[in-house]
């Protein structure tokens, strides 16, 4: 959790492309994310976001091309050592994906449960400690269904945080949350890292919290199946000239900039 | 270990320092904060709580628990705690953690019910689920009669595809169990029957005991097992999709659009399974009848015309259409209350299958009773 002052970058993806099957998802992607980034994956509906996420997390292998994390290419360890790395990533996925028959407690604590030896009473109170980190104290022993999108989306946070992660990954947190929660859990999301040193790697279209807390990004195009451009989306705004992406980053409102 | 990553030192009578070292890891489990509160508890003139981390090394979540713990237990003893000193990190992680302090009533503890209580929760329980059933029942009636006036919104197309699958689907397991249930049939009556010589009323037994009660109960149970399990599954999913709130919103009435298709189709087939089980039970009885007893196939089926009258199979055939609508009913019903989760879909499945066969019994048994009564 303290300060790995290295100078390259945290993940590299170098020449990735990513199939299901023999369709082509997106092709030749090339990017760096360093060290306490806010990484934002964007790009319009159905591009492969969700996909490329799930590639970096070491659920998908690439149909060519390589992930680096921390200097090593996830795919080209044993299967052991990739285990391993994968345990340094937290995940929240686009649908919750919390385990319906287990409370949140019980949800929070089952990482701490598989990968670690504390024992039953200290897994609940770390559960209840990161519970408490996302605003959820006193509902421990509520099942998944029993509470609201918003609380979900945050219990899912308490997971993805329950083993210290250096890389969190979020897949569209803040989708369906109103404005105020959107905003808070962007703010909460800065805050861990800022307080953990993590590095976050973020779906989302959400352009408020695009420009606000991310200061790296990717831009993954549908049609030509590849990415267009990457970089600190403010500064992409302002200098990317690329119909498209000034599309997408002013609503499709194409201002008079071009 | 456990002992050297923190300290305590007295700095006054009223502050305690604590001393924080080495590397903090979950893996070697968290820290107990008994010594501390030992400490502030021997020493009752300490007002204040200090932290001291330069010899820290590593840290993670098991020194925010700690901290968090002994933040706990200062205020509980009205001493002043300043964690300032503790590296940057620590201390935004233990305000993150006490920002949101816990919601008044929020806490749901488990608590153990008394047996008594348990005993009068179940029962209301019951109570609750009983007139549930009776209003599902009525509400189903009501969609029957939207029916018949034709103004009941469902697909045809779904009508089809679940009588195909009550149907001509079910052939198989149906014709599986038919035909050993008949052989069953058989051979215990043959047994008995050839002490007396009297092997031949072994068609009498079959066709009886096929047409009165076998045929029907037995495609009966298979259908709960087969087709009650999957309405309530099916149901089940709709409902954590909020698929069944979704067309309520459209003013279409899950009842018409998802019940009354499904319980035609079952009230429609089952009838039909129950003759088509007879003549394989009967066909199952033949076979060990010609091959056990010697017996033709002509003397057989003579023998069962002359022996077993067609009222017999029409009682069966009465009981075979209640039997599809307790079976369509109860796999809709437990479907449509089924809870909003992964589990509770599983655990109506099971209710539906459950609640089916014990409603098939309980009919079968009450006809039974009746039919004697009455002489029938
Ligand atoms: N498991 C899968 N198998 C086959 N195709 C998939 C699978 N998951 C997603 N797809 C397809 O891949 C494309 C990208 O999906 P996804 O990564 O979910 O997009 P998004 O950018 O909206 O997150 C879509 O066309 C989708 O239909
Ligand atoms: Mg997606």
């Amino acid at each position: 959790m303290n300060d790995e002052s290295s100078t390259s970058a945290h993940i590299r993806v170098r020449n990735l492309t990513m199939k299901y099957g023999d369709k082509l998802i997106q092709q030749d992607l090339n990017f760096d994310i360093n060290h306490n980034d806010i990484f934002i994956i964007m790009g319009g509906s159905g591009c492969g976001k969700s996909t490329l996420l799930k590639h970096m997390i070491g659920l998908y292998q690439p149909a060519e091309g390589q992930i680096f994390v921390n200097d090593s290419s996830l795919w080209d360890e044993t299967e052991a050592t990739r285990q391993k790395m994968m345990r340094q990533f937290g995940v929240t996925y686009q649908a919750g994906a919390m385990i319906s028959s287990l409370t949140l407690s019980e949800n929070v604590g089952m990482p701490l449960e598989l990968y670690t030896k504390l024992q039953p009473k200290e897994i609940i109170e770390l559960a209840r400690l990161k519970l408490s980190m996302v605003g959820l104290a006193g509902f421990e022993n509520y099942y998944p269904s029993e509470i609201s999108g918003g609380m979900l989306k945050r219990a899912a946070l308490a997971r993805a945080i329950a083993l210290d992660p250096k890389i969190l990954f979020f897949d569209e947190p803040s989708a369906g949350l109103d404005p105020v929660s959107a905003r808070l859990l962007d703010d909460l999301i800065l805050e861990l890292r800022d307080s953990m040193k993590a590095t976050i790697v973020i779906v989302t279209h959400e352009l408020a919290s695009i420009f606000s807390i991310g200061n790296n990004s990717v831009f993954l195009d549908p049609e030509t199946k590849t990415m267009l451009t990457t970089g600190n989306p403010n500064t992409l705004l302002t200098d990317c000239h690329l119909p498209k992406v000034q599309q997408f980053l002013r609503r499709g409102e194409v201002a008079n900039v071009l | 270990m456990a002992e050297d990553v923190v300290t305590f030192h007295r700095q006054s009578k009223s502050i305690l320092r604590v001393l924080i070292k080495g590397d903090w890891n979950i893996s070697f489990g968290l820290q107990n904060p008994e010594r501390f509160l030992a400490h502030i508890k021997s020493n009752p003139e300490t007002s204040h709580v200090e932290f001291d981390a330069s010899l820290l090394g590593a840290w993670d979540s098991s020194l925010i628990s700690y901290v968090v713990s002994l933040n706990a237990l200062s205020k509980e003893h009205h001493l002043k705690i300043d964690i300032t000193q503790l590296p940057e990190g620590i201390v935004r992680l233990v305000a993150l953690a006490e920002a949101v302090p816990e919601r008044e009533g929020a806490a749901k503890n488990k608590v153990k019910p008394v047996f008594v209580d348990d005993l009068g929760s179940r029962l209301i329980n019951v109570y609750a689920q009983l007139s549930a059933f009776i209003t599902f029942f009525g509400e189903t009636l009501l969609s029957i009669a939207r029916l018949v006036k034709g103004t009941a919104v469902f697909r045809r197309q779904d009508l089809f595809i679940f009588l195909q699958d009550n149907g001509p689907s079910s052939l198989g397991i149906v014709t599986l169990i038919s035909v050993l249930m008949g052989m069953i049939l058989a051979f215990v009556g043959a047994v008995q029957l050839q002490q007396f010589g009297a092997s031949i009323y072994v068609a009498s037994l079959v066709g009886l005991a096929m047409a009165r009660e076998m045929a029907a109960m037995m495609t009966a149970i298979i259908m709960a097992g087969r087709t009650g399990a999957a309405y309530a599954a099916q149901l089940g999913s709709m409902q954590v999709n909020e698929e069944v709130d979704a067309l309520k919103t459209m003013g279409v009435s899950p009842f018409d659009f998802l019940v009354l298709p499904r319980t035609l189709a079952l009230v429609c087939m089952m009838p039909l399974l129950t003759v088509y089980a007879n003549v394989m039970g009967i066909l199952g009885g033949a076979l060990v009848a010609m091959i056990m007893l010697d017996l033709s196939w002509s003397m057989y089926i003579e023998q069962m015309m002359a022996t077993v009258p067609l009222k017999h199979f029409l009682i069966g055939l009465f009981k075979s259409i209640i039997f599809g609508v307790l079976v369509a009913l109860s796999g809709c019903y437990m479907g449509m209350n089924s809870g909003r989760s992964a589990s509770a879909v599983g655990q109506a499945t099971t209710n539906a299958v459950v609640l089916g066969i014990v409603l098939i019994i309980v009919f079968d048994s009450l006809v039974t009773i009746v039919t004697t009564v009455l002489g029938v």
